[in-house]
């Protein structure tokens, strides 16, 4: 395999990780360090690795360690700094996967194989995840033998009865067994989000370095790591070698090393007798310094008087539990005298540590609990698990040496290589009177590098508790915080990138809007057309001749964003009293009325229309923003603090597709649509056919015109927009909308009004009940501020210069300095008053008064006006009579289903393992009450049903508001699970639930074993059907 | 950057104090240093019952700024930045104090409203403010996507070029060092666990170091003040939620401003070491545990690369949280409480940090006095009654 290390051409062998094939090119210096830029080399083998780092294409900064090599690989050197290049294209690709277990094994060493052995074998669900492209952990570096094999032979004959995901670390431990694990695929990361009934952690141990002077030098190694470059990938990462042996593991290094080649020229034993090698072993010594050539490369070791020629030393400083994940579990650690090392002590979760992790470091003790481990997670013993027969040694006790003294004029000793902090600067942190290790990382960075400290935290707590004279126990770690190892920003978003960010919602109309060039405005998740240019218009322009028509003859909105609440039931009305400032018990049926939702600070929270349909049955409009708040809203105080009221809500948004029809001759457009609706009086509302097909008729105006908000179930909205232009209506969007309401001086929620604005204020006093005893926000408009008189007020303004437009957003002085009266919060141009005008909420002012209003250094004149600025009383509100009665339309009223753009894409996305489509159409309800005896049950009292069957009373009617996709193939089940974080498995999937799916809310229903029905709400159809499509191709 | 050599002593408590301040954050701390600088009171002891500033002064993003729209808050937060353009000399230590700007993004039309609304009270306040379009961000800040093909693209932005970041640390450890030669006892691994009340004046903490008299309690314990002020019977208005940040490794120079977007709910800045430092919204729930859900983090990196598609391959490094206490307007509640001597400074949620000096000012003159500083004033406990809120929550709807 080809590769370039800073541009110079090497070769490497499959299997190798970039560290392995630049030792393997006699490669010493890999980078230099962070501050004092010393040359550093390899120091470690796995992702612990504090000094080797490099940057690899679009990524800036990789531990060379864990980069696997590949044929073309370009690396390149860094200065403990990543680096960010401005031109590298990242074309990975990254998702999500939500998985469910019983036991999550964490770790493929011996205790890992072994717990997933005996978990698996009892009959629980399991999974195993690993970093490494192979199962073994550290029989993977080691020339161990099992049964008289190699070790790899008894890894490679065990059937693992369990998902086992390598190339996977597990990152974070969360609360309640959430496991997050990144795997690294082909295509890009996927992060797996792994909830476990147990989790076994058998993660193994880091091997530590101890702080003597100059052990940053690059051929200063782990002893571990120098063993597994020398058995795992055949490379020699020195010639002569120097071993320094704080725990027996580096007899074993020294062993292999040897037998990989490399001249090992003594053991250094800091305890009192050594261990019998083949090699010297100088017992009761440590390596007191080291040599360099010019480019600061180790060329020697020094062990008191005795300096050995040695371009490798081997530093076995004893073993960490690698407790990571257990810390971050909310695990207790320990010290543990005997090891000398932080153990896990007590568990959070239900979780254990097995093995290594737990520091079992024999492979036979490591095997043996992880049996045990295995099966006290699954809850159940299987006989037939032997531990496999080794000669290994028993291991002694390490020796707890954390530094070794400078002496005057010495190279500095490294606690930490990445942050280059040495112990002279531990030193001076606790000379400054800190005491906590908290504050110690803090003053000298220590721990905080790329590698977190892996191999520097148990130097640091060594050192430490040297220099205060406490015990490592009673100095502590620092909080382990995820991630384990560091997780890319794509990974952490998957697919929710560029256009599947967030969900796009759009209506039924939307296709029309495209083809009509609209400009698009987001209002919350929505695309909404802002204006509808002609050839060569700008906003201006065509907003003018957008409004013309309105004021004038007769245009049209989409309007089916607002929020529309099915209310049912004989408290409905008791209810809407409560929530509503004014009254709706007395609301006649068929009757709309405008009403004003204030929060429990009595401030204005939402407004729109609701009309009664029937005695018991309501419908109301919110504002297109607030749709699923206020839908919240009302079910909390249904649930929480009104739980005896009978009444229920629906959601009809999406069922529903509104056409606004505003205008002096809107009439003669509702005569052909809705011929039965054109008697409709002001504020009624008929249930009647539009274009033959069931629909709903409000005469509800927001800009002063006759207009008309016509409604038909969604696969006819396209239909009835085409319909209605083709009679005459201009098109118009959300800027002619808001130009035409505020002529009128009606308020914007959320314009008009931030939270801080009471009904009172915006001049609609006349809707706040005095009669009713209560509803939500009355008490708050009792409180002394509130009910202040001088609170700022809705009121209009005119600038004296006609053609000026007073920015939104201007504040209003009275002479162009503080204080502020209020701000500007609606300004237009009119076509209709021939000039500009403006909304402002202001204190202290009334008609006539001169204010100056600022925004940026531009400083207007303008003057107080009443906010009404057209046609206050209310003469054009019936419109021309008809002329004529017109004939019904004639055309075809076509249904078009919320996919229907996406057929031929699902066919072409679709294969044999998993196949896409959109189900026909289906008339659904939803069902609140008594239990219907058919369709899916969606909560306590809730049904969806769906199909052929007879509809009773009380039912809503909501075949519009879902589409159904259906995903079937072997393969489905593996598409659902990167989005849907609900377990699926047989065993517990009650057949259907309401979940998530990617980003939003669906109704999930397995029709048969390899067949998924997806009910999602029209309005997200198109994104959800991006957003299969994705997961399909990353099958 | 070198470090001073001797920063404070570790005394045992004594047995009584004239001001007991609980909580040795970054409030705590600055409240200590003014009490003695400004009032000349240093017979005063800051317990803290963890290590010194362990709370949310060491696990905040540093965003400093005072844009803030209403007039009581935009005074107290712009006399704090002023306290902080002069802070580092002041305590003589560098707090990598960099006023490298603070862009609010607009990815909306309301965004748009709100932002000017709130740059033209800024100016009007004297508070630095400008109104930068798509482009001038695209100038400001040239590694922004700025495309009108983002999801929710970038529309314009606020800047206040005064704002900016400084180091959390070094902050709290000027503020203790300074203390401590004033001769302020920093008394660290020291809970306050409950309050000694007589004829409705408080007289002594208990502490697990044991009973402390005390002339007057000063509550400076963020996220746990509720608790707190429960054990001297007293109810606030305020919740308590985690708040997560992240760091990524460290990189190259690569971002040289402050960045923060509401809409798409992400901020980020580059610190002086090199790492992103971001953060998001709080979690949802209530919790006193310092840790978060990490779907928070995923939505915040999914945000955060809509704004930088170039951070894609950069790698977060370790994330953590810290709990802070949201007032149900997003504002401080400063000064005193039913209990005589008992006093309370919390409710800064997300964004306290930047108000450190100038809350810890405010503050020290209340204590002392014996009455509500001006700035205090319009931020005290009594307006939740009378309904004077002051909502940065509604209106502004900037975090941090
Ligand atoms: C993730 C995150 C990001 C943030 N980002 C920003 C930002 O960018 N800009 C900004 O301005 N603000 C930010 N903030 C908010 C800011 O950190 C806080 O508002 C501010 O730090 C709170 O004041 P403090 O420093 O005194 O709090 P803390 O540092 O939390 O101090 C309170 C202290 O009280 C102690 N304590 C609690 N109970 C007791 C007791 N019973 N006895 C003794 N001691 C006790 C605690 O241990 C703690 O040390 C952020 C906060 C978080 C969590």
């Amino acid at each position: 395999m080809r590769f370039t290390f800073d541009g110079r051409p090497m070769t490497g062998e499959p299997g190798d990780t970039l560290a392995a094939a630049l030792l393997r090119n006699g490669v010493r210096v890999v980078g230099r360090s962070v501050d004092l830029g010393r040359p550093r080399g390899i120091f470690a083998a796995g992702p612990e690795e504090p000094n080797a780092l490099v940057r690899v294409g679009a990524d800036p900064i990789l531990a060379a360690t864990t980069v696997e090599l590949h044929d073309g690989l370009e690396a390149r050197s860094l200065r403990g700094k990543g680096r960010v290049d401005l031109d590298a294209v990242d074309e990975r690709r990254c998702d999500k996967g939500y998985l469910h277990c019983d036991v999550l094994v964490v770790g493929g060493g011996p205790a890992g194989l072994a717990a997933t052995l005996a978990a698996g074998r009892s009959g629980a669900r399991v999974i195993l995840v690993d970093d490494q492209p192979r199962l073994g952990g550290d029989l993977l570096n080691s020339r161990l033998l099992l049964d008289g094999a190699p070790a790899l032979d008894w890894v490679a004959g065990l059937d693992l009865p369990a998902r086992v995901l390598t190339r996977t670390t597990a990152a974070g431990y969360y609360d309640h067994n959430y496991v997050l694990a990144v795997e690294r695929r082909a295509r890009g990361e996927r992060l797996w989000h792994i909830r476990a009934r147990r989790v076994v952690l058998a993660t193994g141990a880091h091997e530590r370095s101890v702080a003597f002077p100059g052990n940053d030098r690059p051929g200063v190694m782990l002893a571990a790591s120098a063993r597994a470059y020398a058995n795992r990938y055949g490379v020699r990462a020195g010639r002569r070698a120097v071993v320094f042996a704080c725990a027996d593991s580096g007899y074993e290094a020294a062993e292999d090393l040897t037998a990989a080649g490399v001249d090992v020229l003594a053991v250094v034993d800091p305890r009192p007798s050594g261990l019998p090698a083949d090699v010297e072993v100088l017992a009761g010594q440590v390596v007191t310094g080291t040599t360099a050539d010019a480019e600061g490369v180790l060329t020697g070791v020094r062990a008191g008087a005795r300096h050995f020629d040695a371009d490798l030393l081997a530093v076995a400083g004893g073993w960490n539990p690698a407790v990571h994940l257990f810390s971050q579990s909310g695990g207790r650690t320990r010290f543990d005298e005997e090891l000398a090392a932080f153990v896990p002590g007590t568990s959070a979760q239900a979780e254990r540590p097995a093995g290594a992790c737990r520091g079992l470091y024999g492979t036979r003790e490591a095997i043996a609990d992880g049996y045990a481990a295995g099966a006290e997670a699954a809850g159940r013993t299987v006989p037939g698990l032997r531990v496999p027969e080794c000669g290994e040694r028993p291991l002694r006790r390490p020796a707890a040496l954390w530094l070794v003294e400078r002496t005057p004029g010495s190279e500095p000793a490294f606690a930490d290589l990445h942050r280059d902090v040495t112990v002279a600067d531990l030193a001076r942190a606790t000379g400054t009177g800190m005491r906590s290790v908290e504050h110690v990382k803090r003053y000298t960075t220590a721990g905080t590098g790329a590698d977190q400290g892996k191999t520097s935290g148990a130097v640091v707590v060594g050192v430490m508790s040297a220099l205060l004279g406490a015990a490592p126990g009673q100095v502590g770690t620092t909080t382990f915080r995820p991630p384990y190892t560091p997780v890319s920003f794509a990974t952490l978003a998957g697919r929710d990138r560029g256009a599947l960010s967030d969900p796009v919602r759009t209506t039924a109309l939307h296709d029309a809007h495209v083809a009509r060039g609209a400009v698009f405005e987001d209002v919350g998740q929505w695309k909404r057309p802002w204006y509808f240019p002609r050839d060569g218009e700008d906003m201006e322009a065509a907003v003018r001749r957008e409004c013309h028509a309105a004021r004038t003859a007769v245009a049209a909105m989409d309007a089916s964003t607002l929020g529309k609440i099915d209310i049912r039931g004989a408290d409905a009305g008791e209810f809407l009293d409560r929530v509503y400032t004014n009254m709706y018990s007395t609301l006649a049926v068929g009757a709309c009325r405008y009403g004003v939702m204030c929060g429990a600070d009595g401030m204005v929270f939402d407004d729109g229309t609701t009309t009664r349909l029937a005695d018991d049955h309501y419908l109301t409009t919110t504002t297109t923003g607030n749709a699923a708040a206020v839908f919240d809203w009302l079910e909390e105080w249904r649930q929480t603090e009104w739980p005896d009221l009978d009444v229920s809500f629906t959601s009809v948004t999406d069922h529903w597709a509104t056409v606004a029809v505003a205008g002096p001759r809107a009439r003669q457009v509702i005569a052909a649509v809705a011929p039965e609706a054109v008697e409709l009086a002001f504020m009624r509302y008929a249930s009647v056919p539009v274009l033959g097909v069931p629909g709903r008729v409000f005469r509800i105006s927001f800009s002063g015109e006759l207009a008309y908000e016509v409604n038909v179930p969604w696969r006819y909205g396209r239909a009835l927009w085409e319909a209605v232009l083709e009679l005459g209506a201009v098109p118009y969007g959300t800027e002619t909308m808001h130009v035409l309401r505020a002529e009128k001086g009606f308020a914007i929620v959320g314009q008009e009004t931030d939270g801080t604005v009471t009904p009172q204020d915006l001049g609609m006093g006349w809707i706040v009940s005095a009669r009713k005893p209560d509803f939500v926000g009355k008490r708050s408009h009792a409180r002394p501020d509130t009910a202040r008189q001088d609170r700022k007020r809705l009121v209009g303004l005119l600038a004296d210069d006609p053609a000026a437009l007073v920015e939104e957003g201007a504040q209003l002085t009275a002479a162009g300095v503080a204080p502020m009266l209020g701000h500007v919060t609606s300004s237009y141009h009119s076509a209709a008053l021939g000039r500009t005008f403006s909304l402002a909420m202001a204190r202290n002012v009334s008609p006539g008064d001169r204010l100056t209003a600022v925004s940026g250094n531009v400083a207007h004149p303008v003057t107080v006006v009443e906010p009404v600025f057209y046609d206050p009383d209310n003469t054009r509100r019936d419109g021309d009579p008809l002329v004529e009665s017109p004939a019904p339309y004639a055309g075809e009223c076509r249904s078009e289903s919320p996919a229907a753009a996406f057929a031929a894409r699902f066919e072409a996305a679709s294969t044999p393992r998993a196949h896409l489509r959109e189900v026909p159409f289906e008339p659904m309800w939803e069902v609140r009450g008594t239990d219907p005896g058919a369709g899916l049950r969606l909560g306590p009292d809730w049904w969806l049903v769906t199909g052929d069957v007879p509809p009773r009373p009380g039912w809503v009617d909501v075949s519009g508001q879902r589409t159904v996709l259906e995903l079937a193939g072997p393969a489905a089940h593996d598409v659902l699970i990167t989005g849907c974080p609900i377990d699926l498995d047989p065993s517990v999937f009650p057949g259907h639930a309401q979940t998530l799916l990617a980003k939003t809310s669906v109704i999930l229903e397995r029709v048969s074993p390899e067949t998924y029905r997806i009910y999602v709400r029209s309005s997200f159809a198109r994104y959800l059907a991006e957003w299969l499509i994705d997961a399909l191709e990353a099958l | 950057m070198t470090h001073p050599d001797f920063l404070w002593r570790n005394p045992d408590p004594k047995p009584a104090y004239d001001v007991v301040i609980v909580g040795g954050g970054g409030h705590g701390l600055a409240t200590a240093y003014y009490l003695a600088k400004n009032h000349g009171l240093t017979n005063v002891a800051v317990l803290e019952r963890g290590w010194l500033a362990g709370g949310n002064m060491a696990r905040n993003t540093t965003i400093i700024r005072s844009n803030y729209l209403w007039d009581e808050s935009a005074a107290i937060y712009e006399h704090s930045l002023k306290l902080w353009e002069g802070l580092s000399d002041e305590l003589d230590y560098d707090l990598q104090f960099s006023q490298r700007g603070v862009l609010n993004l607009a990815h909306n039309l309301g965004d748009v409203r709100e932002g000017r609304r709130r740059v033209n009270a800024n100016r009007l306040n004297g508070v630095d403010a400008e109104w930068l379009d798509a482009d001038e961000v695209k100038k400001f800040c040239p590694i922004i996507n700025v495309s009108d093909r983002a999801r929710y693209p970038v529309m314009g932005a606020t800047l206040q070029r005064r704002g900016g970041i400084a180091k959390h640390d070094h902050v709290a450890w000027a503020l203790a060092r300074q203390a401590d030669a004033y001769g302020v006892d920093l008394i660290q691994g020291c809970e306050v666990t409950g309050f000694e009340i007589t004829g409705g004046r408080v007289t002594a903490v208990e502490t697990s170091r044991g009973r402390i008299a005390a002339g007057k309690v000063a509550l400076a314990a963020a996220g746990h003040t509720s608790v707190l002020a429960e054990r001297a019977g007293i109810r606030l208005p305020l919740q308590s939620h985690p708040l997560q940040a992240l760091v990524s490794e460290l990189l190259e120079p690569v971002l040289d401003c402050v960045v923060m977007s509401n809409a798409v709910h992400v901020y980020v800045s580059q610190a002086h070491k090199g790492e992103l430092v971001m953060g998001a919204g709080i979690d949802a729930y209530n919790s006193y545990g310092q840790r978060g859900g990490v779907h928070v983090i995923e939505a915040q990196m999914a945000a955060a690369l809509e704004l930088f598609p170039i951070f894609s391959r950069a790698r977060v490094l370790r994330t953590w949280a810290g709990i802070v206490d949201v007032s149900p307007d997003a504002s401080p509640i400063i000064g005193p409480t039913p209990v005589d001597g008992l006093y309370i400074n919390a409710g800064w949620g997300t964004g306290g940090f930047k108000a450190t000096p100038g809350s810890g000012w405010v503050y020290a003159h209340t204590l002392a006095h014996e009455r509500p500083h001006p700035l205090a004033e319009p931020f005290a406990l009594d307006r939740f009654t009378t309904g004077a809120l002051i909502d940065e929550h509604g209106a502004a709807a900037v975090a941090h």
